[in-house]
């Protein structure tokens, strides 16, 4: 277990092409940090740095407290979980788990020890003497998962571990890795595009855009106070409204109502609204803006009603027995609007 | 086929019991012709059933040979051939799998060019390049021996580029977890490469064995020395007599023995074989 840190670490192809700009990032012992952004913002390239099967171009990477940038991979003390899995596909699962271990010299009871142990954890004991390819996709995981585990490693890297699983299969894998995680207490770093994923399993995310980091928090201030427009749109489902608005005075106007912000403003600001966090009112109610239907979708315990506010799209999650006109009266929850600068997205207060 | 249909179904069987007939029935004359006395064919023809000199006729081949065209025992020239055979077939996978193995997992200098240079020798077969490999062979004084007969066939771009594209298909991540495990390149070669090319090893063996064994012309050019003759080339040297008839019940019954081998691996190997040629999952 080891505290790992990041320091203007950057990357840049043959070409000049730079996929990763300048990260400082310090991740504590036994922290479960996620980075979460969209394909191709460098999650995966980040992550495969530490690792050490990426060279890093720019800064530093240290792992418990020793600088690792040019160390081999298996002399990093860390464990990768990949997202195809990456079994050894002629070897039972039993000699899937043990071939780092044997690699390393290990006595052979003790790797017998630690594989029957990371069985066990994992409820993979039935079929350590099976082929990969006679295992499902879950039971692959698993299995991806025991080889790390084994190692007791100082870090485990996952990347996209849970993508190629149903969506079922995938919130059950989810809410497993979380568990072992804090059983085990061991440092993990982990790459989703999914924000669901990442808000349910980190203590910290980082959200990357572009190769740069946007923002770093726990799920709920990053939830709670985005740092800017991109975070606000990719964390939280259903999305974020974001709305173009006149404010004045710390008070935002649009669509006929008038929204306090957090920061006494005044010109052009991004407004942003989530669905969730706005209240139908009756006509005429002070303040309230106005929503034009366009089409409602049925969650069960909520609808999803989808329309226009001056021209902007908007959506507001109401209770599922709402009555519904051809226009709604909306005002925000107090405290819930979000403030962004129109041309940065950077947010206001 | 996706329908079932009756008349479908025989006309399938006779196409097939006819193609069977077609390949088959050169070999059954061979045999029955090699079971025969050598004054059975002075007629002309061939008898369609089987003679009474079968045990005698292959003993004396496989013993004593035909001392009159120079022939040393067949056992001897079957020996020669097994390991032309194995030599070749396994010398060639190993230097084309080693091969394939740097140019696709290393960054050296002057890979493509390498590659390039593997690439072009494909169109230089051995018959192309005959006379100056002789040449060679010669100067180094390899005429008549083993190794003159087999290392100028070993070299292979063909295998080398089956392996390469076996390895292209075996996922980079598989690589990466070997090296996060703590295996170098020669570990992940021995332990994870090597048995997952274990089916395509196994194809490529049964092809080589038999393009080993057939080798006529190369070997034909390079023994003089009876001790090295091979069972492919002595055929032909035992129809070839001067002034005399060849001596039919021979000729078949060495062509019968030559053919055994490759038959005997085909069969053995067969299921390695096809998995090799027809699996993709990796
Ligand atoms: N060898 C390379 N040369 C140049 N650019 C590359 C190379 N490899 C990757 N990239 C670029 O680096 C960027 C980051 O790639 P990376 O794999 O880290 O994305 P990601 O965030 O993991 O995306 P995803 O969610 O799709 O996996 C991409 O834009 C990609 O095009
Ligand atoms: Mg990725």
């Amino acid at each position: 277990m080891a505290a790992i840190t990041l320091e203007a670490v950057g990357k840049s192809y043959a070409g000049g092409v730079k996929v990763v700009h300048s990260i400082d990032l310090a991740i504590e012992d036994g922290e479960f940090v996620v980075l979460v952004g969209p394909s191709g913002c460098g999650k995966s390239t980040l992550l495969r740095m530490v690792a050490g099967l990426e060279t890093v171009t720019e800064g530093q990477i240290s792992i418990g407290g020793r600088m690792v940038n040019e160390v081999e991979p298996a002399e990093r003390d860390i464990a990768m979980v990949f997202q195809n899995y990456a079994l050894y596909p002629h070897m039972t699962v039993r000699q899937n788990l043990a071939y780092g271990l044997k690699n390393r010299k290990m006595a052979k009871d003790e790797i017998t020890r630690r594989v029957d142990e990371a069985a066990q954890i994992l409820e993979i004991g039935a079929f350590l003497d099976r082929k990969p390819r006679a295992l499902s996709g879950g039971q692959r995981q698993r299995v991806a998962m025991g080889r790390a585990i084994v190692r007791e490693p100082a870090a485990f890297l996952f990347d996209e571990p849970l993508s190629n699983l149903d969506a079922k299969l995938r919130v059950q894998m989810r809410g497993e890795i979380k568990q072992l995680q804090a059983r085990l207490g061991t440092t993990s770093i982990y790459v989703t595009h999914d924000q669901l994923e990442a808000m349910t399993l980190a203590h910290r995310l980082v959200v990357l855009n572009g190769g740069r980091i946007e923002q770093v928090g726990t799920p709920l201030e990053v939830y709670r106070k985005p740092a800017s427009t991109f975070v606000a749109a990719f964390i939280g489902s259903p999305a974020m409204n974001l709305l173009e608005a006149r404010a004045e005075g710390g008070v935002a106007h649009v669509g006929g109502g008038r929204v306090p912000l957090e920061a006494a403003v005044s010109g052009t600001v991004t407004l942003g609204l989530r669905p969730e966090d706005v209240r139908p009112v009756d006509a005429g109610t002070d303040g309230a803006f106005v929503l034009k239907l366009a089409y409602v979708e049925e969650l069960g315990a909520q609808k999803l009603v989808h329309g226009t506010v001056e021209g902007h799209k908007f959506a507001c999650a109401l209770p599922s027995d709402a009555l519904l006109g051809d226009e709604l009266h909306l005002v925000p929850e107090p405290g819930a609007a979000h403030g962004f600068d129109a041309q940065s997205g950077k947010r206001l207060g | 086929m996706v329908e079932n249909r009756p008349i479908l179904n025989i006309l399938a069987h006779l196409v097939l019991i006819l193609g069977v007939l077609v390949v088959a029935f050169p070999i059954y004359i061979a045999f029955i012709a090699s079971t025969h006395g050598p004054t059975d064919f002075l007629s002309g023809l061939i008898p369609l059933t089987p003679g009474h000199d079968t045990w005698h006729t292959y003993m004396t081949m496989l013993t004593t040979g035909m001392q009159t065209s120079g022939m040393p025992p067949l056992s001897l020239q079957m020996m020669n051939s097994l390991i032309m055979a194995l030599t070749i077939a396994i010398g060639k996978i190993s230097i084309s799998i080693i091969s394939a193995y740097a140019i696709v997992y290393f960054r050296f200098p002057f890979r493509n060019l390498a590659f390039w240079l593997i690439f072009i020798t494909l169109m230089l077969p051995v018959e192309v390049r005959i006379l100056p490999t002789y040449k060679v062979v010669a100067d180094l004084g390899m005429l008549d021996t083993y190794a003159g007969l087999t290392i100028p066939l070993i070299a292979s771009a063909t295998a080398t580029f089956l392996f390469r594209q076996v390895f292209l298909t075996i996922p980079d991540e598989l690589m990466e977890a070997a090296r996060i495990d703590g295996a170098g390149p020669m570990k992940f070669f021995w332990d994870i490469l090597l048995p997952m090319s274990r089916n395509n090893i196994a194809a490529l063996f049964v092809i080589l064995f038999i393009y080993g064994w057939n080798q006529y012309l190369w070997p034909l050019l390079i023994t003089t020395d009876a001790s090295h003759y091979t069972i492919v080339m002595g055929i032909k040297r035992m129809a070839d007599v001067a002034d005399s008839q060849p001596q039919w019940n021979y000729i078949m019954a060495t062509a019968i023995l030559a053919m055994l081998p490759p038959v005997l691996v085909v069969i053995f190997m067969q299921k390695l074989f096809v998995k090799g040629l027809i699996e993709t999952e990796k």
